[in-house]
């Protein structure tokens, strides 16, 4: 049982990665990224090629954020001076782009075959428990340092600017200081944190075929801030357990819910979380840990 | 800072809002434009400042034609505008809507926080104490920690003011900074425009209401139905005849 609890943590803990960057990009900013799984993507693309080539795996991760940022500039800069709706829209079809290439390009990723036999994060550990535990341990400091950043960038310059920004976009633009730039850069932090958790992914299953990077990834990041509170870093983790929980308890739930098909049962969870939300939005609007504004 | 407009023009359709507006705001100086409601006076402003884009015409600053500058590249050029509608950050005190109009910060880089937050930090103090000396000159210091939403009307007017000059402009558009003002803030406010513009930054004010502006400025304006139908000294404009017939609301 403690095998599974621990893989489920690490895969929530990747998760939670996730929903930092978003609740950075969303919460701290406004931005409507609806194509965060895009991000991951390239991350665990990049992630899963240079280790594969024998990279080790702290610059692959490194490589993988670099490389996601790098994608979200072009996306920002062209988006971000039209208004946020178009940016979902915009961020939305990236995310597909992205996974479509992956599919096609085969030469470099194997298409839909994916790739296979990503080197394992700590594999001198062997493949049981305690290696499984030194990557959980190392996925919860990354997110510590991720915390961190934010609540760096919270109590900034850059943090007081991201709320005269909500507050007022053209009262900043008289001061002569351009939105779209503080955009763009929160834009790529998130881009790198999910390129990070791309990395971990790769990683850490061992393989990845491009079917992982659906839409539904992204949306159950937001799912997750909904949930949790959308501008806390504690709504981020709340709602990834949540989440989570949820998500892979429900199939036990099978056991005892009898005349349920596998296949019912998918439904059935996916309509009860879309259940869950709309009543988080109508009873609890600011999410289980609350609060929109960060100060 | 010197500004000159030159045949400003914004149409509408087919509805001129703003037509060939020609004036000049020599450095140091203090000009005013009046007229009655939805004369253009700030669309006006917004052509100027560029938040809009003109149909027709120019606007020179220091002799060189901006039209293509963004808005944001006017501001940092020197010339910062207010609203009618102040745009407080409604949610920072009145010190962080100070603190956040200061130029150039190495803190409103995001890889800086990172990588050097002892600058950071230095510069934050010198612009803190900046600000310190800002709430004094405009009498705010008391409301300092105060969220900029909770201010009054004219308290609002002045951190429009005092966040306009933290930016360093040199010269000032104001749209109707006495407009809701109660009387004894509306001569504070306009002692701190005649010292400011003492220590040579100039001002273009809009303003909807005589008293307190034509007191204020060497040049007086008036616009009506989008174009300006009377310049010259204050006292002179305010004798004319299809001045006071725009102004009656007269039928011409």
């Amino acid at each position: 049982m403690l095998p599974y609890f621990v893989a489920i943590l690490i895969i929530a803990a990747i998760y939670v990665l996730l929903a930092l960057g978003l609740n950075l990009q969303f919460g701290l900013t406004g931005l409507i990224n609806f194509g965060h799984v895009g991000f991951f993507c390239i991350g665990a693309y990049t992630a899963a090629l240079l280790g594969q080539a024998g990279v080790p795996w702290p610059l692959t991760f490194l490589v993988g954020a670099a490389l996601a940022a790098i994608a979200a500039w072009p996306l920002g800069l062209v988006s971000l001076k039209l208004k946020d709706d178009y940016f979902a829209i915009v961020s939305l079809g990236f995310s597909e782009i992205v996974r479509i290439i992956v599919t096609s390009e085969q030469w470099l990723t194997k298409g839909v075959q994916g790739l296979t036999g990503i080197p394992k994060l700590m594999g001198f550990l062997g493949t049981g428990l305690s290696q499984a535990l030194a990557v959980l341990g190392i996925l919860v400091a990354v997110n510590v340092l991720a915390g961190l950043a934010k609540l760096r960038i919270v109590r900034s310059p850059f943090g007081r600017m991201l709320e005269a920004i909500r507050d007022n976009e053209e009262g900043v633009k008289a001061l002569g200081k351009d939105p779209a730039g503080f955009k763009i850069q929160v834009l790529m932090l998130g881009a790198a944190l999910a390129g990070i958790a791309g990395g971990f992914y790769a990683h850490y299953i061992g393989y990845i075929v491009p079917e992982q990077f659906i839409p539904l990834v992204t949306f159950y990041v937001w799912m997750a801030i909904i949930i949790g509170g959308v501008g806390s870093i504690s709504g981020a983790v709340a709602g990834t357990l949540i989440l989570m929980v949820f998500l892979e308890g429900s199939r036990f739930l099978r056991d005892i819910v009898p005349f349920v098909s596998e296949v019912d049962m998918a439904s059935i969870r996916l309509g009860a979380i879309g259940l869950a939300l709309v009543l988080f939005i109508l009873y609890r609007p600011q999410g289980l840990m609350g609060d929109y504004s960060t100060r | 800072m010197n500004l000159e407009l030159e045949g400003l023009t914004k149409v509408y359709g087919v509805l001129p809002v703003v037509n060939h507006v020609s004036l000049k705001v020599p450095a140091g100086d203090i000009v005013g434009v009046i007229g009655p409601n939805g004369a253009g006076k700030s669309t006006l402003f917004s052509l100027i400042t560029g938040f809009i884009d003109a149909s027709e015409g120019q606007v020179r600053l220091d002799g060189k034609v901006i039209g293509t500058l963004s808005t944001v590249d006017r501001a940092r050029s020197g010339m910062v505008r207010t609203f009618q509608v102040p745009r407080e950050f409604s949610h920072l005190t009145v010190r962080q809507n100070l603190m956040a109009a200061a130029p150039k910060q190495s803190g409103e880089r995001l890889i800086n926080l990172f990588l050097r937050p002892g600058r950071i930090r230095s510069e934050e103090r010198a612009v803190s104490r900046e600000v310190d000396a800002m709430l004094e000159f405009l009498k705010l210091s008391h409301i300092a920690q105060t969220p900029a939403e909770r201010l009054s009307g004219g308290q609002k007017k002045l951190l429009e003011l005092g966040r306009a000059l933290m930016t360093g402009a040199q010269l000032i558009l104001l749209d109707e900074p006495f407009a809701g003002v109660n009387p004894v803030l509306i001569e504070e406010i306009a002692d701190r425009i005649r010292e400011l513009n003492s220590g040579g930054i100039g001002f273009l004010i809009i303003e909807h209401d005589l008293g307190a502006l034509t007191r204020l400025v060497t040049t007086l304006h008036v616009m009506d139905r989008g174009r300006l139908i009377a310049s010259g000294e204050p006292a002179e404009v305010l004798a004319n005849k299809v001045v006071r017939e725009a102004y009656l609301g007269g039928t011409s």
